[in-house]
This record gives structure tokens, C-alpha cells and sequence, in this order.
């Protein structure tokens, strides 16, 4: 009854990618073949056929169990210049929906003999427990799973740090806001001390940034101007309206007065500093319209960027479940 | 009829009777420990030579499921997989369907039990109409119809008053109130324990506080109120400290912990696996090796299974979408003596928190092989290695991180009232 360690179960044994469900685990060769595939795919991007047929001839159905049109596109875009098939299943689960339905989802897709899942559900360990209950030869990509993981996010604000800043030695990283409910930023935390930048900060108050986070290697800040002080990387995250009714927070507009990334609280940040948001922004709430669209915004590139990296990921997935596949056949024979 | 279990290693804590000698049983109770009594003769014998011959257990956690929960066990089944665990005496919590606010619901289940021939059952009555903390259930009704005590089980009072007077409704009529203490407004959402790990896996946590905010509030009640009162389940290392101060201040109170708070920390929720998913919930490294000097201390002084029963697909779901409850009733002692294992705790103090302590929490003659007692046993044999699995299992439930462990020692024959009501196949 005993379930494989999460972090084993997304690699093959060559050690290669097979699902793509937590960064927690992956080191550093492997974010880095991401990072340089995704960007041998962003080069592509700009020429005028965009296809590669990596995907040829597979199905991949993007599963999402939570709305996000955003993701969700980025996704089916990535999977089309890669020339796959692609179905988009929007599911509507209400609160008490259990893994029941969630198996019996599952088993109903398997039947159409689909190669990959995308998949975002709102149960922190849904991702993984799909590729656990799932036939094997079909690759999982975790899209978000409840405040648990967002890999594919973290990877692509990793592409759009590297292609900034050249390398992450040395930079100084905040990550502003609603950390509690975050999978941004438990999967950004888990890149960036993998890939090796010298500080990570976490700011917010108390109510949204446990003092647990910092035995993951983060520092705690609950004052943005200590938290922003010479940093060469500003995440903001989105502020969910929902956070002022489970009295986590007393107003959007203390928040901004405490928080808020405006012009005047990024000159705390090193002057070359690149400001991140992973969508949607609450212009007034997180971040001023001025720094939104400042020139130290990288906002858009990071959309851009997303398609490369779920490019990458997605090839190496399959890939890795096709070597996983070659060497089973092999020692069967 | 008569009963000679011949050879055995006698081991009772409620005597401190540890030696290899005979017991006799005649007419449902144990007559003699040692020689035979005067005129004892065509009894039948047990040979229990190279085997330990134990009091029966005693555990004041084990859900049977019935009425109601047809799924995920009855009285049959469960009272089966406790008799080969050994269990002879089993207190049953009030949430079944319908719930235990009846003298009819208790009057069921104990003739249900009685009818299986199993183990003992008391069932606890429901403390409030529906566990809904509103209105006081028939207490004294219910503790006439067989119930041994009255809870709320995890379910919230509505509020501070109507728990108040509750608890003074019971103490003016002497009866046992058991706390499950849970804040619900700290611990709603929660899955886990709030600490390192489900912080790192995203899962939402239960805090320290929700457990001990309502303990705190629970024991000023309970001083005001001067009712009897037993908690259930502790998980927190600050819970036995409060306990431990208020038994001090002269408070007469007590406590018990479920085998895996003992056994286990959160650093297994690192695979998401919903077997671990219990309320209250693992919670980390201190708090389990404080639970554990809880034990030695004699603050906490018994130690029961929860034994909470689920069908498979209870557990297939991702970790928070699982229910809670893992189902070990058959596996206690085993499972419990791996604490030995650790140097922690000597086979006297674990086996007394499995007998004559928990039956001394709820004022029950069970748990003791003193002349003059129900001739409840068990012979266990110290040293068989076996696996449990899902296969060999007597539970209905499918719901335990256990199936497929190896443990050392097992249950081979339970006599409740001198009849042998469980023999390993």
C-alpha cells in the first residue's frame, strides 16, 4: 500500500523526465536542459513556421479541473507547434467532488488511448496521485495542483530570469504577498535554491507567510522595503479577494499601503531590477499600473516564454516515457 | 464450565503478576492463578506452554460502523477483527446513522454485539440531539440504556454555554463526559498538521492551537463544573503538559492517544498518501516523543486504535479529498510493542495503557486477570513473525498504511467469560 516517493515517480531509470509534477527533487542538470531547450524552442517561435514534429501523431489532452484560460491556452499552444492532437476538457468540480470521480475521469480518458495529461485540479497532490493511478505509459504535466506545485510556471519565470540576467548566481530574489496559498511560490522556491541564487526572500505578513518556509531555505521578510532592499528579481503574486474574508488581511488598500509595488517602493530594488507577476494582475492591489507597464516589467515575456517551456517540457516527458518504454521492452525480451 | 490454561506466562500490570504458571477458570470467572482450588476438576485445558496468556484488551476507540455504514463495516465484522486482535472490551463512538442520542441506538448496537458474540461493547451516548451542539441529548436515559459515557465526538458545540451547561447537566448526574478537544474554527479546511511539511506540500494544516485553545477552555469547564471527564486523542506535546498540570492542581482527569500519534510523525505525508490522513492529525517529532513520555509519566493511561474502518475507495482520491481514519484494531498489540523497539517503554507500562488503564478511564471491570474477574484473555505468542495483509485481514475496512508490515508477535486464541471466541487459523 506503501505510494512511490514523488520525486522518484517522475523520473524513468535513466533518470530522465517521465511526468513533470514537482521541481522538489529535479537538480540542477535537469532544470537547465529545460531552460536551454526551452530556449532553442523560443528561438523557433520567431521564424515563420513555428512546428516541430516532436509530438507528431500524439494526443494530449489538456485536463483542467480549475479554470484558468490563460494556462490553459499557453499549454495548447505548446502542444500544437509540437504538432500534437490536442482536446481541451474544462471540468466544473465543485468542492465535495472526490477522487471517485476523479478516478473514474481518468480511467474514461485512458480508454481513448490519449499519451499525455495536462493537469490542474485545486487538491494540493492531484497531479501526483493521477500519474500514480494512471496506466504507466501515459506522461503527466502538472499545470497546478491546489497550493502544492506549479512547475511549468516556476520554469518559465527561471527562463525569463536567465534570459535578463544571463545566470542566477549572486541574484537576489523577493517574492511578494499571498506565499500561504502560493504554488507559484513554493515551485519558484524550490528553482531558484536549486539553480543557485544567493537569496530568497518571502515577504508579507505573518497571515500569509508561515515562518515554516523558512526551513525550505527562504528568508522571511514582513517589511517590504527590508524585503525588496537591493534584490535583482521582484515576483509579485496575485492577492485573492477571498483572503479578506478568512480575516488574513484587513483591506486591499492596507495591503497596497504595506505591500504594494509602486514606482517609489521599487527604487529599494537594485536599479536594474526586473519586476514578475504570474497573471492576472490586480492593478492597485499588488502592483501599480506604472510599474505593470514600466520598463522593468518583463510581464509579457514571461507569457512568451511560458510556450517555450511547456514545449520543453512536454518533449522531454514524452521522450522520457518512450526510453522508459524501449528499456522495458528490452529487458522483457 | 470449567477452564485450566496450563504453562503460560501470566503477564497482568493491574496485579504486577508477571510468571509462567496456570490460571483457572470456573463459571465465566477466573478462580484461581497458580494451584488448582480445592475440588477443580474435569476442567478443560489450554496448553499455553512457551506463550504469554494476557488480560483481554480494553479500547475505548473503535468504530463499528453500525447502524448505518453498511460499507465500511458492521458489528459482525469489526467485533471479529477486534476478538483476533485481541480485544475483548471496546468502547464505540456515537457517530453512527442514526446517532447514538437514543436509548434505542445503544440498545441496538448492544444487542447486535451480543448476538455476534464478539467483544464487549459500550457505546459512548451523544452528548447533544444529533452531535449538534444544540440541544442536550436524554443523558441519563442513555447511560441507563447501556452507554458509558457521553461525547460530542469531533463535532462542535454551538457554543461555550451550551457546553457549559452540559457539563453540569452530566455532573449532576455523575456520568463520564468524553473531549475530543478541537477548536473547529482553527482546525475547518485542515488536513494536516500545520508545520514543515504540509507548509511544503501545500496541504492545508491544523494547527497546534486548535487542539489546545479548546483544551485549555475544556479544563476550566471542567473545573468549574466538577464533572468527570476523560480526553480522547491527544496529538500534542502541549497537551500533555496542560494535562499533566492540571492533573497536578488536583484535577481528577484522563487521557488516552491513538497508537499511530505514538507511532508515526508528519514526515510520512511527504508521499501525499491518504492512509495517513487522521484526525486528530500526525502531528511532528516532539509532539510524538512527548506523547510518548505522556505514557511513561502516567498523564496518558491508555492507548487505543481508533480504529476507524473505510471501504478502498475512501482512500483513492488526492490526500486532502480522502477520508480520515486508518483501521488497525486487529494489529494493536503488535503494533503498539514496536515501541519497545524504540527503549522507550517496557512491555508492563504498554500493556497496563492496553488493559487496566483504559478500563480504569471509563470505570469498566475489564482489562485484569485478578481472581475474581470476567475471564477475559488472550494468548499470545511472542515470537511469530507475520505479515499483515489485505488478504489475511478481518476487518471490512481496506484502510490502513499497515497492510503488507511485518509484525512480531501475534494474537493465537481470545476467551471472553472463559469461551474461546477467536482461534488463529
Amino acid at each position: 500500500m506503501m505510494r512511490s516517493d514523488p520525486r522518484a515517480l517522475q523520473l524513468n531509470e535513466h533518470g530522465q523526465l517521465k511526468h513533470f509534477l514537482t521541481l522538489d527533487g529535479l537538480d540542477k542538470t535537469i532544470l537547465t536542459e529545460i531552460l536551454d531547450r526551452a530556449d532553442s524552442f523560443l528561438s523557433m517561435g520567431e521564424q515563420s513556421v513555428k512546428k516541430v514534429p516532436l509530438l507528431r501523431g500524439k494526443t494530449v489532452i489538456n485536463l483542467f479541473f480549475e479554470n484558468s484560460t490563460r494556462t490553459r491556452t499557453t499549454f495548447e499552444l505548446a502542444a500544437k507547434r509540437l504538432s500534437a492532437d490536442v482536446i481541451n476538457l474544462d471540468i466544473a468540480t465543485s468542492a465535495t467532488s472526490k477522487g471517485e470521480s476523479l478516478l473514474d475521469t481518468l480511467k474514461n480518458l485512458e480508454a481513448m488511448q490519449s499519451d499525455m495529461f495536462v493537469v490542474r485540479h485545486s487538491d494540493s497532490g492531484a497531479a501526483h496521485f493521477i500519474a500514480e493511478h494512471c496506466t504507466p505509459n501515459v506522461a503527466i504535466i502538472n499545470a497546478g495542483d491546489g497550493r502544492h506545485a506549479h512547475p511549468t510556471q516556476a520554469m518559465l519565470d527561471m527562463l525569463t530570469i536567465r534570459r535578463h540576467k544571463g545566470q542566477f548566481e549572486g541574484l537576489k530574489v523577493a517574492i511578494v504577498g499571498d506565499i500561504l496559498h502560493s504554488r507559484v511560490a513554493r515551485s519558484e522556491l524550490h528553482a531558484l535554491t536549486t539553480l543557485g541564487v544567493s537569496e530568497v526572500r518571502l515577504v508579507g505578513p505573518k497571515t500569509l507567510v508561515p515562518a515554516f518556509f523558512e526551513n525550505m531555505g527562504a528568508t522571511i521578510c514582513h517589511d517590504l522595503e527590508a524585503g525588496l532592499k537591493d534584490v535583482d528579481v521582484v515576483v509579485m503574486l496575485r492577492l485573492q479577494k477571498e483572503r479578506m474574508e478568512g480575516g488574513l488581511l484587513p483591506s486591499e488598500s492596507e495591503f497596497y499601503r504595506l505591500y504594494g509595488l509602486t514606482e517609489e517602493t521599487l527604487s529599494w530594488a537594485k536599479p536594474d531590477a526586473i519586476v514578475m507577476h504570474p497573471g492576472p494582475i490586480n492593478r492597485g492591489v499588488e502592483i501599480s499600473s506604472e510599474v505593470a507597464d514600466g520598463d522593468y516589467s518583463v510581464i509579457l515575456d514571461q507569457v512568451t516564454n511560458g510556450i517555450a517551456v511547456r514545449m520543453a517540457v512536454m518533449s522531454m516527458a514524452m521522450s522520457g516515457q518512450l526510453q522508459s518504454d524501449e528499456t522495458t521492452t528490452a529487458e522483457g525480451e | 464450565m470449567k477452564l485450566r490454561v496450563r504453562n503460560g506466562r501470566l503477564i497482568d500490570p493491574s496485579q504486577g503478576l508477571d510468571a509462567v504458571t496456570d490460571l483457572f477458570v470456573d463459571n465465566q470467572k477466573i478462580v484461581a492463578i497458580g494451584e488448582a482450588p480445592d475440588g477443580f476438576d474435569g476442567a478443560e485445558e489450554v496448553d499455553a506452554t512457551g506463550k504469554w496468556v494476557l488480560p483481554g484488551l480494553v479500547d475505548v476507540a473503535v468504530s463499528l460502523r453500525e447502524p448505518g455504514f453498511s460499507q465500511k463495516g458492521s458489528i459482525a465484522t469489526e467485533g471479529r477483527a477486534a476478538v483476533s486482535g485481541g480485544v475483548t472490551t471496546l468502547v464505540c463512538p456515537p457517530n453512527t446513522n442514526p446517532i447514538v442520542d437514543t436509548p434505542a441506538v445503544a440498545a441496538l448496537i448492544q444487542d447486535k454485539a451480543d448476538e455476534a458474540g464478539m467483544a464487549n461493547v459500550f457505546p459512548l451516548g451523544a452528548l447533544t440531539q444529533g452531535l449538534e451542539g444544540v440541544h442536550l441529548s436524554n443523558m441519563v436515559s442513555l447511560t441507563d440504556a447501556g452507554c458509558i459515557a457521553l461525547s460530542n465526538d469531533r463535532y462542535a458545540m454551538a457554543d461555550t454555554k451550551v457546553l457549559s451547561r452540559a457539563l453540569e447537566y452530566a455532573a449532576t448526574h455523575d456520568l463520564l463526559v468524553v473531549f475530543h478537544p478541537d477548536e473547529k474554527s482553527l482546525s475547518e479546511g485542515g488536513c494536516a498538521h500545520e508545520g514543515l511539511l504540509s507548509t511544503m506540500h501545500g496541504l492545508a494544516g491544523i494547527p497546534e492551537t486548535a487542539e489546545t485553545v479548546a483544551l485549555m477552555r475544556d479544563l476550566l469547564l471542567i473545573e468549574k463544573t466538577g464533572v468527570r471527564a476523560h480526553f480522547a486523542r491527544l496529538s500534542c506535546a502541549k497537551s500533555v503538559e496542560m494535562v499533566a498540570d492540571a492533573k497536578a492542581s488536583g484535577l481528577d482527569v484522563t487521557a488516552d492517544v491513538a497508537a499511530h500519534n505514538l507511532l508515526l510523525s508528519d514526515d510520512v505525508l511527504n508521499q501525499f498518501d491518504g492512509h495517513y490522513h487522521v484526525l486528530p492529525p500526525l502531528r511532528g517529532e516532539n509532539d510524538r516523543l512527548t506523547l510518548i513520555e505522556g505514557i511513561k509519566g502516567g498523564v496518558i493511561s491508555a492507548i487505543c486504535s481508533d480504529h476507524q474502518p473505510h471501504e478502498k475507495m475512501a482512500k483513492i482520491a488526492p490526500f486532502a479529498a480522502t477520508e480520515p481514519g486508518m483501521a488497525n484494531v486487529e494489529i494493536l498489540l503488535p503494533l503498539v510493542m514496536q515501541l519497545m523497539d524504540e527503549g522507550d517503554l517496557d512491555f508492563s507500562t504498554v500493556l497496563s495503557c492496553l488493559t487496566s488503564g483504559p478500563a480504569a478511564c471509563f470505570g469498566l471491570e475489564a482489562g485484569s486477570l485478578a481472581v475474581g474477574s470476567f475471564a477475559d484473555f488472550l494468548i499470545f505468542d511472542s515470537t511469530v513473525h507475520w505479515k499483515w495483509t489485505v488478504e489475511n485481514r478481518k476487518t471490512k475496512g481496506q484502510n490502513s498504511p499497515y497492510f503488507g508490515e511485518e509484525f512480531i508477535g501475534r494474537v493465537m486464541a481470545t476467551f471472553i467469560s472463559g469461551q474461546k471466541v477467536y482461534q488463529m487459523a
